[in-house]
């Protein structure tokens, strides 16, 4: 089932065009990686999908975006999109504040008042994010007082807590060390079942370890898109063969 | 010559040029105080810093500075009401809301204009607002508003307004106050614009990827983020109120009473010794006493200036995890 539509999508910083007449489907559960060298405008098409390019002075889209076939820009109200599409950023971003009021950030703007609520909102999605033991004892304590990893995983948290059915991860783990990113892409793993993922990465290993689909991106264009396997087994284009036998890039 | 003595002598030389600035401004507090110390022999310390009269001329003279000190606070005070939420709802606009351009001309000319000659300030204030204030503004209060609040039987009001709301001095502490703002304004403006410039973009986009607005951004984490670097931007703006010195001598009225209600005349610490100085003879004991009010001016500022840098160190604590 496709859950997320691109046609015929262009994105234009000021003059520079960074996307060409993307169309590619995601599908529903599924995790799908998007890789490809770097300023190949992987992250710009990433952000796209829940229009964090809004906010760089400039910019101009073209083309159209479907998710659950609405469109982004003409039917989706950009807060409640954000809200159904959850972002994790390449570096850990907790806010400064408790770890506490970090996971019900989200929850509480959308107006959720009640104590429990949000109590049992905060627990759930913490566990989720393989968190809540480590933390649990210390949930008034600054989330900056955490390490790299356990950040990287707040965040992870504090997008869950809004209720997303979609999550885009912006090379989430390219900052951490591999202990740490073995765990989240194990947590990634688990939460296939119940979200939509997309990944935009660096590491084409961790593309094959993890995903269903792969997109290479290259120069602003959709090179190839197809199941990950095809695409480290046999690509059909030779950009892709290149790209994935690390003959570039 | 080695590049390691190279080294040395330009570090030398650095140190010596910030030791010989700090070693002048101790050797200046040094001497206000000393020029001050010898007035206690004749003025207890109680007396000087609680005495409600400052005749400095008259005989017998008396040297309380109460009311000096008491115009210096409810200037910068009333300044401050006026300028810190305009000075940071400036901040706000310039770094989040205005346009790129705009914010290119904007943010100089805000720099430009807390530099502004504050004589020029409080020329304008004389000839502009203790005018409009007399003119304009007292009738309004006594004649305008009364009628209206007549006109709504509401009869203790009205008299309210008309028995203490008159303006007969225009140079008072309110248009020495709007006067300080064109200078607290900017400052607290500046300032806080860089602390909220600071705020790194990442935390932005975390708030609106959560559904938050840009409003709700602004509110529950761009402003807390910077809150100790306004905190800061508005302690130096009271500060610099505290301190300024021509706008308070020119438009402030000089009456050395104690300032009850916003339309009366005061005289401020720093007006006080701008207007007096000359006038008194060396070494004299009004001499001795204006040393005297220096060095409480002194002190003011410098803790309005130590509390600025304790809500710095506290936000850097809080960048850090270190409290919540």
């Amino acid at each position: 089932m496709v859950k997320i539509k691109t046609t015929n999508y262009n994105l234009f910083y000021g003059l520079k065009q960074a996307l060409f007449d993307i169309n590619m489907d995601i599908y529903k559960n599924k995790i799908t990686a998007i890789i490809g060298p770097s300023g190949c405008g992987k992250s710009t098409l990433l952000r796209s999908f829940n229009r964090m390019n809004d906010l760089i002075d400039g910019v101009k889209a073209k083309g159209d975006i479907f998710i659950d076939d609405k469109s982004i820009y003409k039917d989706w109200d950009v807060v409640e999109l954000r809200r159904k599409v959850g972002m994790v950023f390449q570096k850990p971003n907790p806010f400064p504040k408790s770890i506490f009021d970090n996971v019900i950030y989200g929850p509480r703007t959308s107006g959720i008042k009640d104590k429990r609520k949000l109590n049992d909102i905060m627990e759930k999605s913490l566990k989720q994010a393989a968190l809540w033991d480590e933390v649990k004892d210390i949930l008034r304590q600054s989330a900056m007082s955490l390490s790299g990893g356990q950040q990287q995983r707040l965040c992870i948290a504090r997008a869950f807590a809004v209720k997303p059915e979609i999550i885009l991860m912006d090379e989430a783990t390219s900052s951490l060390d591999p202990i740490s990113t073995a765990k989240i892409e194990e947590l990634i793993l688990e939460l296939k079942k119940d979200y939509t993922i997309v990944v935009v990465t660096h590491s084409m290993q961790q593309a094959a370890r993890m995903s269903d689909y792969t997109a290479l991106l290259y120069l602003g264009k959709l090179i190839e898109y197809d199941k990950t396997e095809k695409i480290f087994t046999s690509p059909s284009n030779e950009i892709t063969k290149n790209y994935v036998t690390g003959r570039f890039g | 010559m080695g590049s390691s003595l190279k080294e040395k002598i330009y570090k030398n030389i650095f140190l010596i040029v910030t030791a010989f600035s700090l070693v002048i401004l101790f050797l200046i507090a040094l001497f206000l105080f000393a020029e001050a110390l010898p007035l206690f022999k004749n003025v207890s310390l109680i007396d000087f810093l609680f005495g409600k009269m400052w005749y400095p001329t008259m005989s017998p003279h008396s040297f309380g500075i109460l009311p000096l000190i008491l115009a210096s606070f409810y200037v910068s005070f009333l300044s401050a009401i006026i300028s810190i939420p305009l000075g940071i709802a400036f901040a706000v606009y310039l770094s989040e809301l205005a346009p790129k351009g705009i914010k290119e001309v904007l943010k100089p000319l805000v720099e430009l204009i807390s530099g502004f000659p504050s004589v020029v300030l409080g020329f304008f204030g004389m000839v502009v607002i203790a005018p409009w204030m007399t003119n304009k503004l007292s009738p309004f209060f006594t004649e305008t508003i009364p009628n209206f609040l007549s006109f709504l039987h509401l009869s203790y009001l009205s008299n309210f307004f008309a028995n203490n709301l008159y303006i007969d001095v225009g140079l008072n502490i309110t248009s020495a106050s709007i006067m300080l703002a064109f200078i607290t304004i900017p400052t607290i403006a500046s300032l806080s614009e860089d602390a909220l410039y600071l705020v790194p973009r990442t935390y932005k986009e975390a708030s609106l990827s959560l559904g938050a607005t840009k409003w709700e951004t602004i509110k529950k984490i761009v402003l807390p983020a910077a809150s100790s670097g306004i905190a800061t931007a508005v302690m130096l703006g009271v500060s610099r109120a505290m301190g300024e010195t021509m706008i308070v001598l020119m438009t402030c009225g000089g009456a050395s009473m104690i300032p009850v209600r916003p339309f009366d005349p005061a005289r401020p610490l720093p007006a006080a010794i701008a207007a007096e100085m000359g006038e008194a003879p060396y070494h004299s004991l009004h001499y001795e006493a204006l040393f005297g009010i220096g060095a409480v001016l002194f002190i003011l500022t410098l803790i309005f200036n130590i509390l600025s840098d304790i809500a710095r160190t506290q936000g850097e604590k809080k960048m850090k995890g270190k409290s919540v």
